[in-house]
């Protein structure tokens, strides 16, 4: 195309046009084939290979990095001597931070980046930087060492005689496949059988609702309308061996609603007085729900933002979740506690396979 | 031979320096001088994104560092005590014995926080190290024969890596981590028919048991970084034996490897980059604070905090669980929980999609032929729409896992967000994979004018006649062989259907299929012809114009 004439014609040099063959290296032009491979370029000499000075420097320079690091090494002793655990400063933009950790860190980091600049630097200036060539080798076998090879295997095929005894064959693959299921049959006992563990809860008739913070039984002139509270059985205790397992299942929440703004029939009825108690379990993965808008008695819960309607029976209106929350039926007993029916109807929780 | 009268100072003149000794009484037990003959003065090339793969090396070796340390202050146990520690919100309150122990590491011993930090940082900066370095391999298509395996080895750690990750930050049993866990534990019972039996299995009863810390502690320390550093090793052997990769350049080419030794040049470079890799690290535990488990408190299944995320390499997990409609089909006493079950399927197969493409990549192209040049990703406009498809998708997924933290920090709304997600999962990397697929046909056809017709100045000369024209300065010879350098292959042929008798062939439909997609990765729509010799001859003579 070369509307500026043949390219010959640019070698008288034009002030502003840029340079043209050989700008970038050499070339070492292949007759015939202008894409081939010009070959391994000439070296170029960096400044610390020519002049004394230069490398001197750098050797100067790579010597203050690694002394530097030393400084570094020693600020980190002195600071950990110097350092109550407890310090902190005022640093910023940080804010307040441990004294210890900031200056442990920092001095830490100066001793390491030390070393590391003072190695970059040192090869990348002063140690050779001529380039070179290896040669590859293929990665498997030439002809004779597969023939090596196969010549062995063969011969120790047939010394072992496998080949020929049949019935060492297949009693051999029947030992060494069941001998593995030994393995598997002692980590019986790494737990339980599931049975029926996760359709109950410790929750029964006639157990009062216990508020966690005041370890009180909750009573419907305690909790007013649009407020969520939270609930555990009685007899349930912190310091009990199992807890954690009781309360992962037993969690309550317990809203007040206004009974006229309760949709579902059956929510209703397991009410009392508009107070309505779910189970704090989401039904997704297992995350207590606890974020409750007051107004629309939706709550969310803050894991993967699963959201029920708790006007109209914990329905899931949003969300991953796949059922409903698990109501708990309450009244009041004599004593004018709030107090449970009977366990949850359904399990609590995520859902598995033998749930129904 | 030597015999028992001989030594080889008897060779030597002069006092021996302490370190040849060392050497050689080395050598004289296990082979040293032998290994060292191939690899002392081995030549690795040079390139930046070679550093990528050296990052996780090193962020793994400080992982081991510092993960040793904290096992002389960790306490792997779920019995509950009462903390009297000096953190005051949480004096008196009920913890395990692992959260204390973690309480006691951040503040009452000296250092204890900045290992932990620098030990959190490191995990973090590891597994991102170990996604962009896989993408540079990549996109360089460093994956093809003979490193096949040396893919799947790497694939391998990632994948053990991210679970080593989640075990691990699992272990101080704080209410973050703790929710993790009974996510963990809610998927499992997930699983149709075994879910129930795993879970029971795993946490030695009802969640949250007594067992899962000491579990995830021995798999933490013990058996995923035991698998890790053989597959780790493995890995480095690998690349060592073949050689490294190399770009195409001057002097380079598929039989030879072009840089520098790796006594002392990689030596120094690449034994500082591990200084600089750590002193970094060092510096970001110094002034960013990661994991404060003293302001989540101590776990409990009935308690959670809002903004609950999991470690960023979890996050794509996370937006498929969020993200998921709640299917569950309820039949004969039985739910499939598909709203769970799903998600836990696909999460390994997102990862698994960009470890099997390689060989679907050798299947269709049939080349058996080893591969050392690397590929520019503009040549493989496929596997390049493929690998940013597949970026898409993992970002998308990752957009979703933090769907509620969008939603508060930019007051946008979560139902909008989740909904958004759920289609972009389907459209978005469809979309990359197409205008990646184009960009780089078009980057193909720039570099093909450059070549036929050089370098734009952007220096405009106006010539006698009055016409304006730019100035194209011509490549030098280097420059003409890196754009034309890669290879070009052509789509299998089945061969004629019907053969000269009119007989039809019968054709596996297997092989059709690969026919049909070797169409699609080489066919006229999916790479734009190099530039030939003859071409560049015909416009570079000056006969005929443009």
């Amino acid at each position: 195309m070369s509307e500026t004439g043949s390219h010959n014609d640019m070698a008288e040099p034009e002030e502003h046009l840029p340079a043209t063959h050989g700008a970038h290296g050499t070339e070492a032009a292949v007759p015939g084939d202008p894409f081939a491979n010009p070959g391994h370029p000439e070296h170029e000499f960096r400044r610390q290979d020519i002049d004394e000075k230069a490398a001197k420097h750098s050797e100067r320079v790579v010597a203050g990095l690694f002394t530097l690091s030393m400084l570094g090494t020693l600020a980190f002793i002195t600071s950990f001597v110097i350092f109550p655990v407890d310090k902190y400063i005022y640093v910023f933009p940080l804010g307040h931070v441990s004294a210890l950790n900031f200056s442990l860190g920092l001095s830490l980091a100066v001793a390491l980046i030390g070393i590391g600049a003072g190695a970059v630097h040192w090869a990348r200036t002063l140690m050779s930087d001529e380039e070179m060539p290896d040669d590859r080798h293929r990665a498997d076998a030439d002809d004779e060492l597969r023939a090596n090879i196969e010549a062995q295997w063969v011969q120790g095929a047939k010394e072992s005689a496998f080949g020929r005894r049949k019935l060492i064959r297949t009693t051999m693959l029947g030992a060494l496949t069941l001998v593995p299921l030994s393995a598997v049959v002692i980590l019986r006992d790494m737990g339980p059988l599931p049975q029926d563990k996760l359709r109950h809860t410790a929750w029964a008739k006639g157990k009062a609702l216990i508020n966690p913070n005041t370890n009180k039984p909750l009573r419907p002139e305690d909790i007013p309308v649009g407020s969520l509270t939270f609930a555990q059985p009685e007899g349930l205790n912190e310091e009990d061996e199992d807890f954690q397992q009781q309360i992962a299942k037993a969690a309550l929440m317990v809203v007040r609603l206004k009974p006229e703004d309760i949709k579902d029939k059956k929510e209703l009825d397991w009410s009392h007085q508009g107070i309505v108690a779910f189970s704090k379990i989401c039904t997704h993965v297992g995350c207590p729900v606890s974020l409750y808008e007051q107004q629309t008695h939706h709550v969310l819960c803050p894991c993967h933002q699963s959201t029920f309607d708790l006007s109209d029976g914990a329905r899931v209106i949003f969300g991953p979740a796949g059922h409903r929350l698990p109501q708990l039926r309450i009244s009041v007993n004599g004593e004018g506690n709030l107090v449970a029916m009977s366990d949850f109807e359904v399990p609590v929780g995520p859902a598995f396979w033998e749930r129904g | 031979m030597s015999t028992s009268t001989e030594t080889s100072t008897t060779t030597r003149r002069g006092p021996k320096h302490p370190g040849q000794r060392v050497a050689e009484w080395t050598d004289s037990r296990v082979g040293l001088y032998k290994l060292g003959k191939s690899n002392l003065r081995k030549i690795f090339p040079d390139h930046w994104s070679f550093m990528l793969g050296e990052v996780c090396l090193y962020s793994f070796t400080i992982l081991i560092l510092t993960g040793v340390y904290l096992t002389l202050f960790f306490h792997p146990s779920m019995n509950e005590v009462v903390y009297n520690g000096p953190y005051a919100p949480l004096q008196g309150v009920r913890m395990s014995d692992a959260y204390a122990s973690t309480m006691h590491i951040s503040f009452e011993v000296r250092g204890g926080l900045l290992i932990r930090q620098i030990h959190h940082w490191s995990a973090l900066i590891f597994i991102a190290g170990m996604i962009v370095h896989m993408m540079r391999v990549f996109f360089t298509g460093a994956f093809r024969k003979p490193r096949e395996l040396n893919w799947l080895f790497g694939w391998t750690l990632l994948f053990i890596g991210m679970f080593e990750g989640f075990t691990g930050y699992s272990l101080p049993d704080d209410l973050l981590s703790g929710t993790g866990v009974r996510f963990t534990e809610g998927a499992i019972l997930s699983t149709p028919i075994i879910g129930t039996y795993l879970s029971m299995f795993l946490f030695g009863g009802e969640f949250p048991g007594h067992n899962f810390v000491p579990i995830f502690y021995s798999a933490h320390i013990l058996l995923l970084p035991g698998i890790m550093a053989a597959l780790l090793v493995t890995h480095l052997i690998l690349v060592f034996y073949h050689k490294h990769t190399q770009f195409p350049g001057a002097g380079k080419t598929e039989k030879n490897v072009v840089g520098m030794p790796f006594f002392p040049i990689y030596t120094a470079k690449a034994g500082g980059f591990f200084f600089l890799v750590f002193g970094v690290i060092a510096a970001i535990a110094a002034i960013a604070t990661i994991n404060p488990i003293w302001t989540m408190g101590p776990y409990r299944p009935d308690q959670v905090s809002t903004g609950a995320q999991p470690d960023w390499y979890m996050g794509f997990s996370e937006g498929l669980i969020r993200v998921m409609p709640g299917w569950e089909i309820n039949a004969w006493g039985h739910t499939l929980v598909l709203g769970v079950f799903i998600p836990l399927m696909i999460f390994p197969l997102v990862l698994a999609a960009i470890a099997v493409y390689p060989f679907i990549e050798s299947w269709v192209t049939g080349d058996k032929g080893e591969h050392h040049l690397l590929d520019r990703p503009r040549n493989r406009p496929v596997r390049t729409g493929f690998g940013v498809a597949w970026l898409t998708l993992y970002f998308t997924l990752l957009i979703g896992g933090g769907n509620d933290l969008w939603a508060t920090h930019f007051h946008l709304s979560i139902e909008t967000i989740t909904w958004s997600v759920r289609v972009g999962f389907f459209v978005l990397p469809t979309l990359a994979y197409f205008a990646t697929k184009r960009i780089c046909l078009g980057l193909q056809r720039r570099d093909r004018d450059k070549v036929l017709h050089g370098r734009e100045t952007g220096i405009i000369k106006r010539l006698p006649h009055g016409e304006f024209i730019e100035v194209h300065e011509p490549l030098d010879q280097e420059q003409l062989h890196v754009l034309t350098a890669h290879p070009q292959p052509q789509p299998l042929e089945i061969g004629p259907e019907v053969d000269e008798n009119g007989v039809e062939r019968k054709v596996n439909p297997v092989t059709k299929v690969r026919a049909r997609l070797s169409r699609n990765f080489y066919g006229e729509h999916s790479q734009i012809p190099k530039p030939t010799v003859e071409e560049y001859d015909e416009i570079t003579s000056g006969h005929g114009h443009h």
